[in-house]
Parts: structure tokens; C-alpha cells; sequence
């Protein structure tokens, strides 16, 4: 402890700092694989592969659900009652603005495809309930409209849109947009 | 620690271990020399209380680890034949699910009697934040709990106590998914879980140790606030407050027991004996009791990131006490306004409970808002103002004065409620 008595830093003092400086970066790499461990293994990602979905016995107005990486996919065939409603609201002043437009695929106005998990908390809303033509969510009593926006209560943001393109007029793939 | 033993090793033994370990001598100041305030009531018995629950969770966990499975296919099921088939399977689990309730009951308690002495300010400010920690600790660990059996609500809870992170910005979705090891809760959610929830109450026992320890420097308050200042202001630890501890526990144990063996699912929800549906959410979700309150602040704001920093300030908050509270002067018993605003701020935590449980519909919300108003504003305004406005009633000048006085013991009157 000879370098303490001086006051100018010698090459020992040097050696210090750049030892705990290394050894503070092994620490923090020693610790990447203890934090990483917990994300998404392998398994789980070649789990989330797409999933096709025969939309041909989906009924007009039905809504049905199937899942895709665990998550439950709402698939809506609106009646053309319910794409008007889509259409007419007044997005710009909704809390998450959207036109309808933006939420459904050209062409296939008649299909909404969200993922079913309330933006609030992720409970899964439930469909034809609430005042807004489409789903109402038990747990905190959010609201979406026909086009799976928000309407009312705690949510932040829209249903989500999970990605999808259209195989053919009646059948999707969810998990994959290559038109994108 | 150590300074009031008196302790002398006798056998050549003990002399011999004294010189290598002196854990005799620690023990001996710790838990029978140690002077404790001579006027405690038996609000004072509840840290005694919430050691033997610990144990009783920690022997009653590690017994049904033997025969639970942490897997999504089979913890159902697990729990079902730790009901039925495992030889008092059903006694054990039925002790840790309602252990966990009389936990959290004894630690509210805990919590709201030095509320109302003032036990957190100085010197306690440690020993109280060491507190907040344990209960951070708990709320964690029952929650994780909570998430074992795999039913409905279990589901449904997990999914959304661990949403509440996706309230951040932008860093929010990332957190959640690598809370879950997935896409969704599901089997790596339930497997992390159960090696937390097994984890964790060792964590709560060391903490507890720095927590007992921060109390044996600073010492006990007591119901007049003053600080003991001769001998005659205490008693020793062993008989006096280890019998009386006892005595309180096994009255403790006598409700606790009535839940056990005569309401064993009381305060469980049916639903939790579905098995969990990731399809469904259960058409009302609420948690279990001893979180209601802090559930009922979440709902009663309207927009998602303000509820969950609300949600997580009135747990935090209570860490700051010792710096939001001025007044000099300690118990409740001498400070008649200070008494009526924190009675008045535990009815509140009592009514944000019951609102918990219902419905977040009209007056249920505008309830809700109001009492959580009310929950902040003590906190955070009536706190530090009225330690500079209140006249506060005449100090005794000693403990023994006041136990003596009259031959009515002051400080006897307890607070009306628990919160
Ligand atoms: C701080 C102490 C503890 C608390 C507050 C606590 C709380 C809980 C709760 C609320 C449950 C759900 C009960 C139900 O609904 O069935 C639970 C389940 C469980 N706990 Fe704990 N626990 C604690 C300590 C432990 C320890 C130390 C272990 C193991 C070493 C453990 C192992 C288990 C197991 C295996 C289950 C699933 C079986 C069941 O659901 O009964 N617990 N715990
Ligand atoms: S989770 Fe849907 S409203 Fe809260």
C-alpha cells in the first residue's frame, strides 16, 4: 500500500483500475446468458410458425377464434351492416385513430382478423357484447367497435392486426404478409 | 446485537464454542436479555406473528414441492391429487393457501400499528423501509403462488398482473414477453414461477433477519413514543414478551384454524378450480383480498400508464413516510388530528378493498377516485402539513410514568382498526 502515500497515481494504481474495469466487463457478460435465458427459446419460436385458416363455414356475422403463437385470432365476417358501422365512425376523433381502411385488406373488407387480447391488460374480449358492435372485455370493461377499435373504457390502443395475406378469397395465413 | 447479554458461558463447552462462534451469547442478548418497552400492547405481538407464519408457509411449501408438478399439462391435476390422494394433502395445501391470507392479514396489521405510533420515524427509518421490502417481497411471492395451481384465475391473473409492464413505453412489450419465455403465459411462465416461488421466501428470511437486526440497534417503540430512558422503562425479552407472543399466536391460531378446518375456500374463487383456459377469460377476474386495494387504485384511473404508476406509487409511497410525516412527535395517542386523518386513511384502504371487488361500473368508480384521492392526499399533503399545524397533546415524561400514572395504563387504547 506504498501508493497511497503518494499522491501522483503510479503504474500500480494503473493496474488496479484496469483489472476491475476487465473484470467488470466479465461480470456483465456473465450475466447477458442469466438475463437471456428467460426470453422465447427455440422451441417456442418455431411453435409461432404461420397458421392457415379456412375462412369457407365462417357464418355472415360469426366471429370465430383459433390461435396462432398462443395467441387467440379473431376472425369476423362482417355483414355489410357492420362494415357500414366500421366505415361511418368518425375515426379521426377515436382514442387510437384509425379508418377502417387501414384495418382490413383490400378487397376483403368483409374480414376483420385481430388479435384477441384487450390492449388494457390482456384479457380476451368478449364478441357481440358491449355498445359498439363488437367486443366487450370482462376484466375492466373495455370496449371495441366492429372494426376492433377502442371505443370505451381503460384500453390504450386498437385490437391488434396480427400479420396475415390472403391465400386465396376464402383462406388466410396468419403469421406471414408477403404483399408488405 | 450483543451489549445487554449477561450471559456467562458455563459448561467447558459452551466456553469453548464462546471463544470460536459466539452464537450463545448472540442468542442470549438477541432474544431473552433484550429490554423491551415495559408498555407494549398486543399490537406489539404481530412481528412475532408474522415469523411463525413464515415458517408455517416455508414447512407447509417445501412439503407440498414434494408432490406439485410445475407443468402446464399436470399442476392441475398435481393439486387435485394433493387434495385427494396424498395422505393430509388436503390439510397441508389448505394451510399454505389460507397461511398466505393470515400473512398478509397479520402483516396490514403489522403495517397499520406502526402507522399509528409512528414506529417509522427516526431512528426506525431503516428498520421501516426494511419493512416495505418484505412486504414487496410477499406481494410478489403470493402472487407467484398464486399462478401454481393453474386454474382459471391463476391463468388470468398471471396474464394480467404480468400486462402491467406493457404499460411502459416502448420498453413494455419486450419486459412481458421475457417475463413469459413465450407469446403468451404458458408452461415457461409456470416453470420460472414455481422456481421463484420457492426462491423467494428464503430472500424474505434474510431479509427479515436485516429487519430484526436493524430493530435489536434502534430498539422497540412503544405506545407513548417516548424512547425508554432507565431501566425501569423496560422489561426482558424472555418471559415477558416471548409469553406473550406466544399467547397472542395461539390465539392468532384459533381463527386461523376455523378457516382451515370449517372455510377452507372462503376467501378462494371457484373459478381457480377450472383448470386454466387460455381461450376464456372468466367473465369477472378480480385478485386475491390483500391486493383489492391497490386493484381498485389500477381501475379507478382511467388512463393504462397513469393506473399502473398509481398502482405501484401507494405501495412505494409508504417507504417515504418517514420524510412525508414532520411531526416530532410519535404516537397517534398524542396527536388527536393526526389520529383521526390516519383512521379515516385506513377506512379508505378498507373501502378501496371492497371496491376492488366489484365491478368497475358508475358510482363504483367514482367511489374508487375519490378514496384514492384521499389515499394520495394523506400521503402526500395532509402528512407533511399537518406535522407544522397540529397542537399535539402533552408527552409523558417517561414510560414508566405513564404505565404508572393513575394505575390506568396510557397507551392501553389501541387503534380502532386494521387496515
Ligand atoms: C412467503 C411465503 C409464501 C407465500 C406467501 C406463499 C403463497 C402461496 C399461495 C397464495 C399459493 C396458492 C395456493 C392455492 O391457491 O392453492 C401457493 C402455492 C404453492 N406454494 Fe407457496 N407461499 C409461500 C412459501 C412457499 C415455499 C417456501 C414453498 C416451497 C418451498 C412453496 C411452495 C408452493 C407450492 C408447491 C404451491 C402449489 C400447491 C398449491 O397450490 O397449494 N410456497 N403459495
Ligand atoms: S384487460 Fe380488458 S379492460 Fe382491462
Amino acid at each position: 500500500m506504498t501508493a497511497a502515500a503518494t499522491a501522483e497515481p503510479t503504474r500500480r494504481d494503473f493496474l488496479y483500475i484496469a483489472t476491475a474495469a476487465v473484470g467488470s466487463v466479465g461480470a456483465a457478460a456473465a450475466l447477458s446468458p442469466l438475463v437471456s435465458q428467460m426470453n422465447p427459446d427455440a422451441s417456442t419460436i418455431a411453435a409461432g410458425a404461420p397458421v392457415d385458416v379456412d375462412l369457407g363455414s365462417i357464418q355472415p356475422g360469426q366471429i370465430i377464434q383459433v390461435f396462432w403463437r398462443s395467441k387467440p385470432i379473431f376472425i369476423f365476417n362482417r355483414t355489410p351492416k357492420d362494415i357500414k358501422l366500421a366505415q361511418d365512425a368518425d375515426w379521426q376523433s377515436l382514442r387510437d385513430p384509425q379508418p377502417d381502411s387501414a384495418r382490413v385488406k383490400q378487397g376483403h373488407e368483409q374480414w376483420l382478423v385481430v388479435i384477441g387480447i384487450c390492449t388494457h391488460l390482456g384479457c380476451i374480449p368478449l364478441p357481440h357484447q358491449g355498445g359498439f358492435d363488437g367486443w366487450f372485455c370482462p376484466c375492466h370493461g373495455s370496449q371495441y367497435d366492429s372494426s376492433g377499435r377502442i371505443r370505451q373504457g381503460p384500453a390504450p390502443l386498437n385490437l391488434q392486426l396480427p400479420p396475415y395475406e390472403f391465400l386465396s378469397a376464402s383462406r388466410i395465413r396468419i403469421g406471414e404478409n408477403s404483399q408488405a | 446485537m450483543s451489549g445487554y447479554s449477561t450471559y456467562k458461558p458455563q459448561s467447558p463447552f459452551m466456553q469453548w464454542l464462546e471463544r470460536r462462534l459466539p452464537i450463545a451469547s448472540l442468542i442470549h442478548s438477541s432474544f431473552i436479555a433484550y429490554p423491551t418497552p415495559r408498555n407494549l400492547n398486543y399490537w406489539w405481538t404481530f412481528g412475532g406473528i408474522l415469523t411463525f407464519m413464515l415458517g408455517v408457509q416455508i414447512v407447509t411449501g417445501v412439503v407440498l414441492a414434494m408432490h406439485y408438478t410445475p407443468q402446464v399439462d399436470f399442476a392441475f391435476d398435481s393439486v387435485e391429487s394433493i387434495m385427494r390422494d396424498v395422505n393430509y394433502g388436503w390439510l397441508l395445501r389448505y394451510i399454505h393457501a389460507n397461511g398466505a391470507s393470515f400473512f398478509f392479514l397479520a402483516v396490514y396489521i403489522h403495517i397499520a400499528r406502526g402507522m399509528y405510533y409512528g414506529s417509522y420515524k427516526e431512528p426506525r427509518e431503516v428498520l421501516w423501509i426494511l419493512g416495505v421490502i418484505l412486504y414487496l417481497l410477499m406481494v410478489v411471492t403470493g402472487f407467484m403462488g398464486y399462478v401454481l395451481p393453474w386454474g382459471q384465475m391463476s391463468f388470468w391473473a398471471a396474464t394480467v398482473i404480468t400486462n402491467l409492464f406493457s404499460a411502459l413505453p416502448g420498453i413494455g412489450d419486450p419486459i412481458v414477453t421475457w417475463l413469459w419465455g413465450g407469446y403468451a403465459v404458458g408452461n415457461p411462465t409456470l416453470n420460472r414461477f414455481y422456481s421463484l416461488h420457492y426462491l423467494l421466501p428464503f430472500i424474505i428470511a434474510g431479509v427479515v433477519v436485516l429487519h430484526i437486526w436493524a430493530l435489536h440497534v434502534v430498539g422497540q417503540n412503544n405506545p407513548t413514543g417516548v424512547e425508554p430512558k432507565t431501566e425501569k422503562d423496560t422489561v426482558a425479552f424472555t418471559p415477558y414478551a416471548t409469553v406473550k407472543d406466544a399467547f397472542f399466536i395461539g390465539l392468532f391460531c384459533i381463527l386461523f384454524a376455523y378457516f382451515i378446518f370449517y372455510i377452507p375456500n372462503y376467501l378462494q374463487h371457484s373459478d381457480n378450480y377450472i383448470p386454466a383456459n387460455p381461450g376464456q377469460t372468466p367473465t369477472h377476474i378480480v385478485p386475491e383480498w390483500y391486493y383489492l386495494p391497490f386493484y381498485a387504485i389500477l381501475r379507478a384511473i382511467p388512463n393504462k400508464l397513469a393506473g399502473v404508476i398509481a398502482l405501484g406509487l401507494a405501495i412505494i409511497s409508504l417507504a417515504f413516510l418517514p420524510w412525508l410525516d414532520t411531526s416530532r412527535v410519535r404516537s397517534a395517542n398524542y396527536r388527536p388530528a393526526y389520529r383521526v386523518f390516519l383512521l379515516v386513511f385506513f377506512a379508505a384502504v378498507i373501502g378501496l378493498g371492497y371496491l376492488g371487488s366489484q365491478e368497475p361500473t358508475g358510482g363504483y368508480v367514482i367511489a374508487a377516485r375519490i378514496l384514492t384521492l384521499y389515499y394520495f392526499g394523506f400521503l402526500y399533503v395532509i402528512l407533511p402539513l399537518l406535522g407544522l399545524f397540529e397542537t399535539t397533546k402533552p408527552l409523558p415524561n417517561s414510560i414508566s410514568e405513564s404505565v404508572l400514572r393513575e394505575g390506568s395504563p396510557a397507551g392501553a387504547s389501541a387503534p380502532a382498526s386494521g387496515a
